[in-house]
């Protein structure tokens, strides 16, 4: 059990250090610090000062080492468009994309998980069928189309909700929240289903046919055998095991809400870190790129490790496997 | 039923005949849908195809623009023109002309970065399950860490770093060309990882051994001997990630970073409609992303229909 741990915390720094080594690269290399800096008309010897006080002549295994340290502490430069410190434009925008991440995984978990054990109760009904061709539907459309219909539905032609920003927020501590506020609740109901359409028909996949699986098995035919009510056959015993597998894919689907968060802050113009991002690799500014990437895989890396550990708790078999091993 | 029982009567040639009992084909005209799917999809690579032929206007010629023709309804709507079928953009294009030529790009951009991905995934997963040892977990590592990432994430981080080390590029083929870099290395994950472990288990069969007993050299041996063996699975990921990258590109070129409005894709056009959606100029995005949607879901269909056909376990 101990080893196991230790061997998947392993893995995530190794993640972590190659993660920061390819951001490392990107803000030493490819921008040139110093050029962002100052003006045309800064001389060479100015720039060669500059150069020296920023240490970009120390030896590139120093560098790294502070680069890591300063990502420690979240201190990752200053952004060449705004000339603000990255972290205070990050340290904004954060809530929101995990306010909007959460509110849609949310939304996803509680449709998909209900309409996948449906449909794999209830195959042959119609709505089975009707809601199996829209999930089609809905993992074939880009998020970004999703996003645009919604609009053109419910805020053009309909007139029923807001099309973009966060409505009014709260600051609670250095958190800001749209959840409290009517027109806060009102502006994150399009980006949220917008974001979770997609994880949501997966989901709903992805429990059909591990219910469907787990229906056949051995001991489901025996629980009905000994006369079990089918309510407990299904809900009691079916949907428990079903579960396992698709809480790791939810809990991985959550790290790439956070990256598709990209397109549909655009679209619906939600003021977080994904838009934030957008506009960097736009104008090619490095350090906000980099300082997103370590944030990300940091989140990503953080939740592969939480999934895994539930694995073990839920999963008796890994257990035994992981104390044997 | 009947159809498949009338064709056996007509006389065919017998290589025809034959084509038309293998099992593939069996399978593909008994499922309707994919049957649909597939004319569906042939439908828009023919319109793609054939733009320069069968489009009325030309998109990209400037010559031919007039902007007093500028956001101009479809046909059936009121102030409709009979010279533009789906009405006109903001620019006086027509946008049935730019939805074939924007197709083109769509598509064209889709396959190249396809073709990269399955070339670079190929030759990487043969050499990883060939050697073994520090190449196979170099590689496979490398492959692990890109796979903690959804690909929009490594695409746009690719895109962003092209543009800071080469700067905004007035050349608009450059566009195409980053775009293709982007897709195409963020998506080898996959090929490699099939083609590695298909090949573990190639190389310590007979025939692999008694090519190299007779002194055959590794590079032939991988090329001529084990990728035939095991391409089939490979045919698979390609079609379905032909829908994954054909989204990719047009989300990138809608998020601003991937082909300019002069040159427009359907997700560039998406990208102008949805300027003018407020102001009631719909069809200017919706077309677009009708066509979009209908192709993305007609090849996702017929990938579906592929992976369960070729797959031996449901036969």
């Amino acid at each position: 059990m101990l080893a196991f741990v230790l061997r998947r915390a392993v893995q995530a720094v190794l993640v972590m250090v190659v993660v920061a080594l390819i951001a490392f690269t990107l803000f030493r290399f490819v921008g040139d610090p110093v050029n962002q800096m100052v003006g045309i008309e800064t001389s060479a010897q100015e720039r060669a000062r500059l150069r020296q006080e920023l240490g970009l002549n120390d030896p590139v295994v120093v560098q790294f080492a502070r680069f890591i340290w300063a990502a420690a502490h979240f201190d990752f430069g200053v952004s060449y468009q705004f000339k603000q410190p990255v972290n205070d434009l990050i340290k904004q925008r954060f809530p929101a994309t995990i306010e909007l991440s959460l509110v849609s995984a949310l939304f996803s978990l509680l449709l998909g998980i209900p309409m996948g054990v449906y449909t794999a109760l209830h195959r042959d009904s119609w709505l089975s069928g009707f809601i199996l061709t829209v999930s089609l539907v809905g993992i074939s459309l880009p998020t970004f189309l999703t996003g645009i219909l919604l609009i053109f539905l419910f805020s053009v032609t309909l007139g029923w909700l807001p099309s973009f920003g966060r409505g009014d927020v709260v600051a609670i501590g250095f958190w800001t929240t749209g959840l409290l506020t009517k027109s806060g609740l009102r502006a994150i109901i399009l980006p949220a289903v917008t974001l979770g359409l997609f994880q949501m028909a997966l989901i709903m996949r992805l429990v059909r046919s591990e219910m469907i699986e787990v229906l056949r098995t051995d001991y489901i035919k025996f629980a009905r055998a000994r006369g079990l009510p089918n309510r407990i056959v299904n809900f009691g015993h079916a949907l428990k095991n079903t579960l396992v597998p698709v809480m790791t894919i939810a809990g991985l689907q959550l790290g790439s809400i956070i990256a598709f968060a990209i397109i549909t802050e655009t679209v619906f113009q939600w003021p977080g870190m994904g838009l934030l991002f957008l506009r960097a690799v736009q104008n090619a500014d490095i350090p906000i790129m980099s300082a997103y990437l370590l944030l990300v895989a940091g989140i990503f890396v953080i939740i592969n490790l939480v999934v895994d550990l539930l694995y073990v708790v839920v999963d008796p078999r890994i257990r035994i496997e992981a104390r044997s091993a | 039923m009947s159809a498949q029982h009338d064709a056996s009567h007509i006389k065919w040639s017998p290589r025809l005949t034959k084509f038309l009992d293998n099992d593939l084909v069996y399978s593909f005209r008994k499922s309707k849908i994919t049957v649909v799917a597939t004319l569906v999809a042939l439908v828009i690579v023919l319109g793609a195809v054939l733009a320069p032929w069968i489009a009325p206007h030309n998109p990209f010629d400037l010559k031919t623009l007039n902007l007093l023709d500028s956001n101009m309804p479809p046909v059936w709507a009121k102030g409709g023109d009979a010279r533009f079928l789906l009405g006109t953009d903001d620019q006086g294009r027509d946008v049935f002309s730019t939805i074939l030529y924007g197709s083109r790009l769509s598509l064209a951009v889709g396959l190249m970065s396809v073709a990269l991905a399955a070339a670079l995934g190929i030759t990487l997963g043969l050499l990883a399950g060939y050697s073994g040892g520090v190449i196979d977990t170099l590689i496979m590592r490398a492959a692990d860490v890109q796979l903690t990432f959804p690909a929009i994430l490594i695409a746009l981080l690719i895109d962003g770093t092209v543009r800071a080390l080469f700067g905004e590029s007035h050349d608009e083929n450059a566009a195409i060309w980053v775009l293709v870099l982007s897709i195409g290395l963020s998506f080898w994950v996959q090929y490699a990882r099939t083609v590695r472990s298909m090949t573990f288990v190639e190389k310590n069969k007979d025939y692999v051994l008694a090519a190299r007993l007779i002194g055959i050299r590794p590079w032939f041996i991988l090329v001529r001997h084990i990728l035939p063996n095991v391409i089939g699975p490979v045919l698979v990921i390609v079609t379905i990630n032909l829908a994954l990258a054909i989204i990719l590109e047009a989300t990138l070129s809608f998020l601003g970073v991937g082909l300019s409005p002069t040159q427009p894709s359907l997700g560039t056009m998406i990208r102008i409609g949805n300027n003018f959606l407020f102001s009631g100029e719909w069809w200017i995005a919706i077309f677009p992303g009708v066509t979009l949607a209908a192709l993305v879901l007609s090849v996702n269909l017929v990938g579906d229909w592929l992976r369960d056909a070729l797959n031996p376990k449901l036969r």
